[in-house]
């Protein structure tokens, strides 16, 4: 087995990735997608964990996230086709209406 | 060089270099497939580390159901190529500055605490098989367990009415 730093390593780099995902792209859809990919990067860190403390309740926390994934998915694009019926846009620096 | 290890360097170059095309994609199909490419790779990852239940529900329930969701939305849209805009300059710089800063903080975590990452070792036959799973679900993680349908339920709720069509005055 390979020491955990090195997985934990590679789910720090792709957590990074998806916040520079967040902080960078202005599609709403694109900044959808890198928030998955953070909680799948927290989805790695905790089996690495899982696996080097044998405990088995990390690969059950992974399957929690995962449904809350799929929960926020959901809610996420239906708000998403929401404004774009009423704006005919999901440019996240155009949807300025509430600026004081 | 262990064959592990070169499979585990070979899939971690895929992982991130598919994280960076999600990230640099001008088009957000091409996204959407990279990050299903991303997905796919860590399942093998979660194989590795003697997760197989999870492996398989990653690939089921993130590249299976997540990501058509993301697909259907962004056809039925028609929004691959929206979002292109770029009002404020000063965020991009911005942007990576922070980002790297993040890996830093992180990565010096890594290198000054290596006593959290102690362990490992052989894991018994059963370890993250569906019947252990199970097994912790429904004792220990019973009451979790059915919160998380109540939330689902929520979630279909909330989706439903999010897109119902207004009714038009007249």
């Amino acid at each position: 087995m390979l020491p955990v730093s090195y997985y934990v390593g590679l789910s720090a780099v792709l957590f990074t990735i998806g916040a520079l995902g967040v902080l960078i792209r202005r599609n709403a859809i694109i900044i959808f997608m890198s928030v998955e990919l953070m909680l799948n990067a927290a989805n790695l860190a905790f089996v690495a964990f899982a696996r080097a403390h044998q405990a088995l309740s990390g690969q059950v926390f992974v399957f929690f996230v995962i449904t809350v994934a799929a929960a926020e998915v959901a809610v996420g694009l239906a708000l998403i086709v929401a404004i774009f019926r009423t704006k005919h846009n999901i440019d996240v620096d155009q949807l300025s209406s509430m600026k004081g | 060089m262990t064959p592990e290890l070169i499979t585990f360097l070979t899939l971690a170059l895929i992982s991130i270099a598919a994280a960076l095309g999600m990230l640099f994609s001008r088009n957000a199909v091409y996204s959407a497939l990279f990050l299903i490419a991303n997905f796919i790779t860590v399942a093998i990852f979660y194989l590795m580390l003697g997760g197989t239940f999870i492996a398989l529900s990653q690939i089921a329930v993130y590249a299976g159901a997540i990501m058509v969701l993301f697909l259907f939305v962004i056809m039925l849209l028609g929004a691959e190529k929206l979002g292109q805009s770029q009002t404020l300059a000063w965020q991009r710089p911005l942007a990576i500055l922070l980002g790297l800063g993040l890996l830093g903080e992180l990565g010096y975590m890594l290198a000054t605490r290596p006593e959290m990452l102690t362990g490992g070792g052989a894991t018994p036959e059963s370890f993250g098989s569906p019947l252990e799973i199970g097994r912790l679900l429904f004792r220990e993680y019973l009451l979790p367990f059915e919160v998380t349908s109540i939330l689902l339920l929520v979630a279909m709720i909330g989706a439903i009415i999010l897109t119902r069509r207004e009714k038009t005055r007249v």
